[in-house]
Order: C-alpha cells, then structure tokens, then sequence
C-alpha cells in the first residue's frame, strides 16, 4: 500500500536511522535510500523506508495550477 | 493537501477533462496500473464520475499481494508447518490470501514456530539479530518500491554473516507486464496512469517504450483525487495532440530519473528472471531474485524449495482476470457471495490494493 501523504522528518542519525511525523505518529525511518537529509524535510515514507524528499517548488507549482481549476464551470 | 480534495477543484478538472474527451471516441480505455490507485479513484467516486465522460477506467496488474501466484505462497505455508524453531516473517495482507493449504493465517505451524506480522523488511532483520536461535525467513513481496529495502536488509545480513535469515522473495518488476497486457491486445488500452512510488524509484525512462513503441500516452500519478484527475487530463491531451509521452503528474516527489541510491542497491544485489504472475502467466524478466553471491539468503536456495509454476489457482477465481484488466470484478460469480472481505476467496478481495475490494467497499452498491 502506497503511502501518499508525507512525513516529516524529526530525527536522523548519522547511521542514516531516525524519526518521522507521519500525520501526528512518531514512526521510526530508515533513510538510507537517501542522500543529505535534515531535519525538516518532507518525506515519502515506505515499508520503513524513506524514498523520496519532497520537492517543495513542484508541489506549490500543482497547487497553482489545481487553484485554477477551482474557477473553471462546467 | 486540502487543494487536492477540494469539491470545487475537483469539479474544474472533472469539466476539463469533459471538455478534452469530447472529440475522442468513447468509452476512452485507461489503465491505473497501481493498486493504491484503484483505492482512490473508487473512494472518491472518480470511477463513476469519470465513465460519465466516457473514460473506463481499468484496473491494471500492480498488486503485489494479487499477482504472487499461489505455488510461492504455499511454499511459504510449506516452511512454516514443516519447520521447528522457524518464524516466517510477512506484511499482513500475505497471511490472508487463500490456497489449497489454507492461509497463512490459518495453518497450524510447526513445533516453536510462528508466523509474524511486520511493516518492515527491517523488522525481520532485528529478529534475525536477538534470536539467534530461531530460523527467520522474510515472505518478502513487492515491486521497485519495496525491492531496495529488502535488498538492504539482506546486504546487512550478509555483512554480519547472519545465519538464520533468509528471504522467499516475490519480488515483481512493472514494465515488463505493461508490455505484456499491449502485447495481448486482448484488451486496447489507449493510456496508462502509471504508479508513482515505483516510479519514484525508476524515474520516467523505463516507460518510454509504451509511448515510442506503441503510441499509448501515459502519466505518472499521484495519490490524491486532484493527482489523479491532472494525470488523466495529461493523458487526454496526448490523445488529443497525438503526441504519446511519459509525463510526470506528481514532479513533487518522482524525479524524472528516478531515486539513483535505490537503483544502485538493486543492481549490486538482485538480478532478472522470468517470472509468473498471477493471470498474467510467464513474463520474460519480469521478476527479480538475489545474485549467486547471496544465495545463502535466498530462501528458495537454502532450503531447496522446487516452487512449480503452474495454475494453482482455487477454481472459480477470477483474480487472474481481474489483474490483467479482462474481468471486472462485479462480473465475477463469487464476487460480493462466497467471496467477500470477511471471508475472501482470492487475493484481489484480501488486499488493501485489490480491485475486488476496492469495488466492494466503495463503488458496488
């Protein structure tokens, strides 16, 4: 099962183990599969594994473009 | 992430997209390969709002749990009744699916054995390490975004020459059946959402033969409703402007070139095999298992398991057909009677990614 929603990270070692705030829930995180992480940072977080960092520019580029449609009427 | 549910927002994209299926002959046939993605577009309504613009969304072959045939889970079954001291170590939707030797969940295992529910491959790991005097094997299933975290376990277990882990891996590659089903023209899709974690690890590049090859225009989707719709309206506008592509609707996590580490991971520690799928049958290098240097770790290796690949399907089940697009799962006999989730029949009503679910819970009634 694909977790959509991101985490974000509050914890990391330097083994590359540490924390995520998955919607309110500590949950511990592997991120070895990823490289300069900080605390801070969105993550897609996956069988205990963080797979990718969220692009924060992108996601505020959909958001704009799915405000538009708002005003589309069908 | 409110945009990507708004009922304002989700009504412009549904007019546009309207609006962009118009000219194109109906019912326009796209595939949401990604079981996560069969859950969404049936809990949000998008299947039904979408078919009244004419476009039938087909569920497509990326369940893990669906499309491991049932030789492998009766193997799995296998080693924990037939093992003293053993613990098979899985995710729960794997205890569920039926076979002719009953479930995971409902066999009897061995003298000191025991089957363990786990979220991570790293869980089966740690049991490896603080009980060294119990054989662990991890049922490890899944597609590009669980390969690398089973592939790092079993490198560290190499490292620290842990002797009683070993993995009975089920691991599955999505081009390959993409190519299949186009292949079979049993069905003509005419677009593909294509899954976005798995390619957050493989990048865009792995799908560009659907687009150059074949002519089927495709976008990576996220997982919201808004994600959804935007990658259908991409799919549109391909068909429209007869220009295929493999677009990227979820730019926020997928990287055109995919996750470079998890890449590196999986070509030092597995390599391709054909492999059998549920429904599917025999698909050339579809599948991945561990190289010669770690066959120590190989459950299949170690303990000599013939896995026989062949229909063992329970009869009536409609699974196969259901995974390969064929088959909606309300056409299926058993479907909602003798196969229901308290009581499923076949794996696409045991997981959370399986389309008979998905129709149960949220579209049949």
């Amino acid at each position: 099962m694909c977790l959509g929603i991101p985490a974000k990270v509050i914890e990391v070692d330097e083994s590359g183990q540490g924390k995520v705030n998955y919607l309110g829930t500590k949950v511990k995180a592997n991120f070895a599969l990823l490289e300069n992480v900080k605390i801070g940072d969105w993550v897609i977080l996956h069988a205990g594994f963080a797979i990718s960092q969220m692009n924060e520019e992108e996601a505020q580029e959909t958001l704009q473009i799915l405000r538009e449609y708002a005003h589309i009427k069908s | 992430m409110k945009e990507f549910r708004d009922k304002k927002v989700i009504q412009g994209l549904l007019a546009e997209i309207e609006k962009n299926a118009a000219t194109l002959k109906k019912p326009i046939k796209i595939m949401e390969v990604c079981g996560t993605h069969t859950m969404t577009i049936h809990k949000y309504g998008l299947k039904k709002l979408l078919a009244e613009s004419g476009v039938e969304m087909l569920s497509g072959p990326g369940c893990p749990v669906c499309i491991t045939p049932n030789e492998v889970h009766e193997a799995a079954i296998e080693l924990v009744t037939s093992r003293p001291n053993f613990i098979l170590a899985t995710f729960g939707d794997m205890t569920r699916v039926p076979t002719k030797k009953g479930s995971i969940q409902t066999i009897v295992p061995a003298h000191g054995s025991r089957v363990q529910i786990v979220y991570s491959p790293e869980e089966s790991l740690a049991m490896a390490r603080n009980d060294p005097d119990k054989e662990i094997v991890f049922f490890g299933v899944g597609f590009e975004t669980t390969i690398p975290a089973i592939a790092i376990c079993v490198k560290e277990a190499y490292g620290e020459r842990l002797s009683n882990y070993a993995v009975l891996t089920a691991l599955w590659l999505i081009p390959p059946p993409l190519r299949a089903i186009v292949q079979a023209k049993d069905i003509a899709v005419q677009g593909f959402l294509y899954p976005g974690h798995v390619s957050v690890i493989i990048g865009k590049e792995p799908y560009r033969f659907i687009a150059e090859e074949f002519g089927i225009p495709g976008a990576i989707a996220g997982f919201e409703p808004g994600d959804i719709l935007l990658a259908i309206l991409s799919i549109l506008d391909q068909m429209n402007t007869k220009k295929a592509e493999v677009a990227n609707a979820y730019a926020r996590v997928v990287k055109p070139g995919g996750n470079r580490q998890a890449q590196v991971i999986m070509a030092e520690m597995l390599e391709t095999k054909d492999a059998h799928w549920r429904g599917l049958g025999l698909i050339p290098k579809s599948g991945l298992k561990l190289k010669k240097k770690y066959a120590a770790f190989d459950a299949e290796v170690k303990y000599d398991l013939r896995i026989k690949a062949g229909s063992n399907d329970l009869p009536g089940c409609c699974c196969g057909e259901v995974l390969q697009g064929k088959t909606s799962p309300p056409q299926c006999p058993l479907f909602a009677k003798q196969c229901n989730p308290e009581s499923p029949y076949g794996p696409c009503m045991v997981s959370f990614e399986g389309a008979c679910l998905a129709y149960y819970k949220y579209t049949w009634r």
